[in-house]
């Protein structure tokens, strides 16, 4: 396959920048989105230019590091990682527009790559449970029932890629906020924080620059992990139950 | 542990809702559903026209009683207006102070540029502006009559006919009903879930109920400028 791509290139967090074009040959349609950047990446080393930086790292789309707006879509059309995403999707002689996550809480560092780490501090405000140390507790001792278990598991699938933030137009942050929320909040073992979980970690939310949410659905049509939008509807009614009872107080 | 030490400082409810962007959609959420409520009764009370002057003049005269005699003359039209312009101010200012956040948050946007999202969500903003001028110019032409040239006060039926008989009446009016009925559709499916009660299986019917209401309400207004021009209201 031969391939035009337009790649955003840009020094460093400061410098302003501008989509470069590039022609790369001898593309297989087996290889991943990745694969065919390396070839790209290669081909720029030998040509004494810099290579394109971007995030990646297990190439097995479970880690989350891979991000890049592809023709517009976060993690290219198809429902997965960047990573898992393959040539075959692409048609020999296509042009493809390949960005970084553009969203004001993300800023670009250079090239595709973003700062995520604003997401993890929305996990330290309230993405953990507190547990007593010593001995591991007795299995049977915290029974979950099925129901919540299966709902956990669900949001507990998100990987953190920011995917719904890049796709949403007002580069909110809800569905990855609301994923961590209603994967802890389900459980026994995080009750004790249920409150002050999802008021804290909504608060970090909103400290970090993210946007609003208005019920586009974006985020969940671009989330490699299938997070559906009724999280969102979950988590405000959790941030609304806690809000009035620390107002009861 | 930390867990049992740790004091819970927090401010007040009201700081929490209005500092939060959850909360103040929850304002715009509650807000928009009073404003929903209150069209629903409105577009009753147009009905009436199909009825007659008499009919809907006598309406519009009982609105200034109603209530009475617990109510004295004209208190339950000013409770209304009150509890209206404090939806219409805490809806608007809410919107206005999210658009700026949200418009900060995404300074940069994609070369590659491509639709998203449906019609109606697309145009909350803007249909929003549509409806808050609409506001004031129909207050303007049919309750205190500053811009009806020949408004007739206490004549609401004849006022009615006399605006709908201008075609700059008849385009401001079906222009913002239009935009009141996309607004509906994404607004009343979104406030449910901003107040935390659409979920997954809900979801179909919150949707089909937001549809019915914003059909339902737009064809309920804009039929009376159609019955004027048809001559069926005369």
């Amino acid at each position: 396959m031969k391939l035009t791509l337009r790649v955003w290139r840009q020094k460093n967090a400061d410098a302003p920048g501008a989509m470069a074009t590039y022609e790369v040959d001898g593309i297989s349609q087996d290889m991943s989105f990745l694969e065919m950047l390396d070839t790209l990446n290669e081909k720029l080393i030998v040509e004494g230019d810099e290579p394109v930086a971007f995030d990646h790292d297990c190439r097995e789309g479970i880690c989350g590091a891979c991000s890049l707006v592809i023709n517009g879509d976060p993690h290219g059309p198809e429902r997965t990682t960047t990573c898992q995403l393959h040539m075959r999707t692409f048609e020999d002689g296509d042009t493809i527009d390949i960005e970084p996550w553009r969203a004001t809480a993300f800023p670009v560092i250079r090239d595709l790559v973003v700062d995520r780490s604003a997401f993890d501090r929305i996990i330290q405000s309230g993405g953990y449970v507190s547990a007593p140390t010593g001995s591991a507790p007795e299995a049977h001792a915290t029974p979950v029932p099925k129901a919540d278990a299966d709902y956990a598991f669900e949001h507990a699938e998100c990987i953190g890629c920011g995917a719904c933030v890049a796709a949403c137009p007002n580069g909110s942050a809800m569905l990855f906020t609301s994923a961590k929320i209603n994967h802890l909040n389900v459980l026994p073992q995080g009750a004790p924080e249920r409150e002050s979980r999802v008021l804290d970690m909504v608060a970090t939310m909103d400290e970090e620059g993210f946007g609003g949410c208005t019920l586009t659905g974006e985020c969940a049509t671009a989330c490699p992990k299938g997070i559906p939008l009724p999280s969102i509807a979950a988590m405000n009614k959790e941030w609304l139950r806690a809000a009035r009872r620390a107002g009861r107080r | 542990m930390a867990l049992a030490t740790r004091t819970d400082r927090r401010p007040s409810i009201t700081r929490t809702f209005w500092g939060s962007t959850v909360g103040k959609k929850t304002v715009m959420a509650a807000t928009g559903l009073v404003m929903i409520a209150y069209l629903a009764v409105h577009a009753l009370g147009n009905a009436k026209i199909y009825f007659g002057a008499g009919d809907f003049n006598d309406y519009g005269h009982w609105l200034r009683v109603m209530g009475a005699p617990v109510l004295h003359r004209e208190w339950g039209l000013w409770i209304a207006r009150v509890v209206l312009s404090a939806s219409v101010i805490l809806h608007g200012v809410s919107a206005y102070q999210l658009s700026r956040r949200d418009i900060k948050a995404r300074s940069t946007q994609y070369v590659h540029k491509r639709p998203r999202a449906s019609y109606a969500t697309r145009t909350m903003r803007w249909g929003g502006i549509i409806l808050g001028l609409f506001i004031v110019w129909h207050i303007l032409d049919l309750t205190t009559g500053t811009v009806h040239p020949g408004f007739q006060e206490g004549h609401p039926y004849q006022n009615v006919v006399d605006t709908f008989s201008t075609w700059y009446g008849n385009v401001i009016y079906i222009v913002a009903m239009l935009a009141l009925g996309m607004h509906i559709r994404h607004g009343f499916w979104s406030a449910a879930q901003t107040l935390g009660v659409g979920n997954a299986t809900r979801d179909r019917v919150l949707k089909t109920v937001a549809n019915v209401l914003a059909l339902l309400l737009t064809a309920t207004f804009i039929s009376v400028p159609v019955g004027v021009m048809t001559g069926v209201v005369s």
